[in-house]
């Protein structure tokens, strides 16, 4: 399944090209010098007119670090220049159409983006080229581009949290399980991709029992956070004690130690030269992204134990909009239809949103979901299914084929 | 939705589908006794012998309808009582199943200062192939605090026991377990209603319903007379199933054994009963080429992705153009059939159902399992395989129970007799 965010990918309707490799002297002088250091990236001007846009990156930091533009959802990424060595002078040249930006540096490429800043593209649309190979090119290169993105936050954030659960500092650790997995959530089906990453990662205690598998990752640290009391049943009406005890200290070390090591699994593979995804993988990401919502999350089964599942369907939605993002493009460039399926997309992304928006934000945090109403998870359930429905078009429409891709 | 209204609905939509169907396949009503359980006929005038070797309602051709209801015995209920229970059963029954009333003059005949014995509403409808089939859960045995209320502790068969716990499982105790069952099949659901009716209605100080299912669209087909139905997820489904064509692999895979032990449960089976929940929306939106990629079928004509027509045998070994398996190795398909389980093959008897909808305004839908096997280790084998089942993303087993189903009655018996002999 995939990722995107929705807000951003109903204003970023440009199509842009990252570009990077040798630059005419003539584009030198208008170069917007980008000052990185370890904790700060400082673009010198945060306006460019439309077209290639050159940045001369200096790293005068202490490692390696990477310059980013992503788009005005802060997620999807437009362009990067990775693995800027302490020292090392670069230009870097993107093709940006009009529209807001953001520049961010990443600090040994791992981590969330730092100095954040907004960047303002001006002036007229380029006139757009709709080779579908660049656009399906593109629509990959950032769609791999935001799934390492994404992998890159989730290490240092899963590192934290594992260490405060391990610590024994519950407090801490409970005010991290929904942040922490909000990455992970963005773009889960990647991870699903990868055969057992997925269940040692995220499997739900009932799943864990019914496949006689050992039950690791965030739900197994999470149910330790928010253990049941006696007479608690889980999702399946089993009783919540059947099987289970607090873990030891030792285990504590041991699901944690676990943890860390799976997503930071996820990130070698997901930063191997090899790691591909195909336009299908995408398209068919976003619905899948949505299917998780509607299968059980939007049930409350997915965090039992911690109520966090508005926050994890905030980030399947924010996926799911990243990867119609990604494609978007593509499929507006198949005629009237394919504008009318995106901007019918667009729509139910909104309101999606919007009705989501009711209850928190992923900055803010989001209300338990034990208390939402049967009216109020009624009416996401019925935003998901209005979103799903046309999305769930996408695929055919990107690929403009009779015959899925297999 | 009330169950009224869906009955109604239900009722409504059945009788013209049955008379639809006999029309026009050309199958004339025949209720001649040679049909028990291998009958090839199935209108909606047909009746079936309540009487023979085996139970009807099992190898008999799958009627169109279910009502299935599991029982809970009556704490006061002792051995005697439990035997008058399943005599009244097996008495009404046998009429019921040949278009009668539950007694004669049940309905209109008796006393105006009396309620009538017979229900009514199924007076003036025929048979309509109405097969009434009796089962004893483990809890007939032996109850749940362990008691042998009946004495019958020591003749339980040792695998009439709980199912284990599947992928996917998210049973609630109200849809499952029971100590007795009654499936009820019919080309008109008002017919086999009327039976689990009268027969609850019987049952009333003594058994008391623990749940039951309604079931419209049989989902496999039980004789090679049958073509092959479609589930909610609209392929075809049962197309591997065994049929009572199929002579000694019913010995095989479908009737318990003398040398199988108990001895009173020679010539019977085990019935397994799962309600699955599809999820039908989120199916709904999955493109075609992966819904058949899931099932490891063509949609249209239910032929295996290896090649062929709907009853060519499936080649797992296939493979197409890039090397990647024909059928994939997670098809449900590959993962049912019984080269992947050790030979194991089940009479599969399953109906479609749709209860109203949940209260996020989805259809509850799904599939009503029902299967007969030898022995439940059929059933586990197949379940366990499908724990990788991409299909399983769109499923939720929500009811489960296991029953044990008596061999056949013989007049002036009562079902299951053996087992109090």
């Amino acid at each position: 399944m995939f990722r995107r965010a929705l807000a951003a990918s109903a204003a970023v309707t440009a199509l842009t090209l990252a570009l990077t490799g040798c630059v005419a002297k003539a584009d030198l002088a208008q170069a917007i010098a980008v000052d990185i250091t370890d904790d700060t990236c400082a673009v010198a001007t945060p306006t460019a007119s439309a077209g290639a846009v050159t940045f001369a990156l200096e790293n005068h930091g202490t490692d390696a670090n990477e310059f980013e533009i992503l788009a005005d959802d802060k997620l999807r990424i437009v362009g990067e220049k990775e693995n800027v060595t302490p020292g090392q002078a670069v230009q870097f040249v993107a093709q940006l159409e009009p529209g807001t930006y953001y520049t961010a540096c990443k600090f040994q490429q791992v981590g969330a983006p730092i100095g954040l800043a907004e960047f303002t593209v001006t002036g007229e649309a380029s006139a757009v080229s709709a080779d579908e190979q660049a656009l399906a090119d593109q629509a990959v290169e950032q769609y791999v581009d935001y799934v390492r993105s994404q992998v890159a936050e989730l290490v240092p954030a899963v590192e934290a949290f594992a260490a405060a659960y391990a610590a024994g500092d519950d407090a801490t650790a409970r005010s991290l399980f929904a942040s922490t997995r909000v990455p992970y959530e963005r773009i889960e089906p990647t991870a699903e991709a990868f055969g057992d990453l997925d269940p040692q990662i995220d499997f739900r205690e009932v799943d864990a029992v019914a496949d006689g598998l050992e039950w690791t990752g965030f739900h197994r640290i999470e149910k330790d956070l928010w253990p049941p009391a006696a007479g608690e049943l889980n999702s399946d009406g089993q009783d919540a004690l059947a099987g289970w005890a607090p873990s030891t200290p030792e285990q504590r070390q041991q699901f944690a130690d676990e943890l860390v090591a799976d997503v930071t699994q996820l990130h070698d593979l997901v930063t191997a030269d090899d790691f591909a995804v195909s336009l299908a993988d995408i398209s068919n990401g976003a619905i899948a992204l949505l299917d998780e919502v509607a299968a059980g999350k939007i049930t409350g089964e997915e965090d039992w134990w911690s109520g966090g599942d508005l926050s994890d369907i905030a980030a399947n939605v924010q996926g799911a909009g990243v990867a119609f993002g990604a494609v978007r493009a593509l499929a507006e460039s198949k005629g009237d239809d394919g504008e009318e399926l995106a901007t019918e997309i667009d729509t139910q992304f909104t309101a999606l949103e919007q009705a989501l928006a009711a209850y928190g934000s992923l900055e803010a945090g989001f209300t338990d979901y034990a208390e939402l109403t049967a009216a109020d998870t009624k009416a996401l359930s019925d935003q998901v299914n209005a979103l799903a429905e046309p999305l769930s078009q996408l695929t055919h429409t990107v690929l403009g084929v009779a015959e899925p891709e297999s | 939705m009330s169950r009224r209204g869906l009955l109604g609905l239900l009722g409504a939509g059945a009788a013209g589908a049955a008379v639809g169907a006999a029309s026009a396949t050309g199958i004339t009503m025949a209720a001649t006794s040679a049909m028990a359980g291998t009958g090839s006929g199935g209108g909606a005038a047909s009746a079936y012998p309540f009487f023979g070797a085996h139970q009807a309602g099992i190898v008999t051709p799958a009627q169109d309808r279910l009502h299935f209801a599991a029982f809970d015995v009556a704490s006061t209920l002792d051995r005697t009582g439990l035997i008058e229970l399943l005599t009244e059963w097996t008495d009404a029954a046998a009429r019921l199943t040949q278009g009668l009333e539950v007694e004669e003059g049940g309905a209109v005949g008796g006393s105006d200062y009396a309620p009538p014995a017979d229900t009514g509403e199924a007076l003036g409808l025929p048979a309509s192939g109405l097969t009434i089939t009796f089962g004893f859960g483990p809890g007939l045995f032996t109850d749940a605090s362990g008691a042998d209320r009946f004495g019958l502790a020591a003749r339980r068969p040792a695998a009439l026991e709980s199912l284990p716990r599947f992928q996917g499982d998210a049973l609630q105790p109200e849809r499952s377990g029971g100590d007795l069952c009654i499936q009820a099949c019919a080309d008109d659901p008002q017919v086999a209603v009327h039976a689990i009716r009268n027969l609850s209605r019987i049952a009333f100080g003594r058994a008391t319903l623990r749940w039951s299912q309604l079931g419209f669209g049989r989902t496999s087909s039980t004789s090679t007379a049958q073509a092959t139905p479609r589930n909610l997820f609209g392929f075809k489904d049962g197309t591997a199933n065994l049929k009572a064509e199929d002579g000694s692999a019913l010995d095989d895979h479908v009737w318990v054994q003398s040398a199988d032990g108990p001895a009173w449960l020679a010539g019977g089976s085990f019935l397994v009963a799962r309600r699955i929940r599809m999820i039908i929306e989120n199916w709904d939106r999955v493109q075609l080429g992966e819904q058949e990629q899931l099932v490891g079928r063509s949609k249209g004509e239910g032929a295996p992705l290896s090649g062929g027509t709907e009853f060519t045998e499936p080649d797992f070994e296939a493979t197409g153009a890039t090397g990647t398996p024909l059928i994939d190795t997670k098809a449900h398909v590959r993962l049912a059939h019984h080269s992947s389980n050790g030979g194991a093959r089940m009479l599969r008897r399953g109906y479609n159902f749709v209860d109203g909808n949940d209260e996020l305004g989805r259809l509850d839908a799904g599939l009503f399992f029902l299967s007969y096997q030898r022995s439940p280790e059929q059933f586990i084998a197949v379940q366990r395989s499908l724990a990788a089942d991409g299909l399983n993303e769109y499923l939720k087993h929500v009811g489960s129970a296991i029953f044990a189903v008596p061999a056949g009655v013989r007049e002036g018996e009562y079902v299951g007799q053996a087992l109090f002999a």
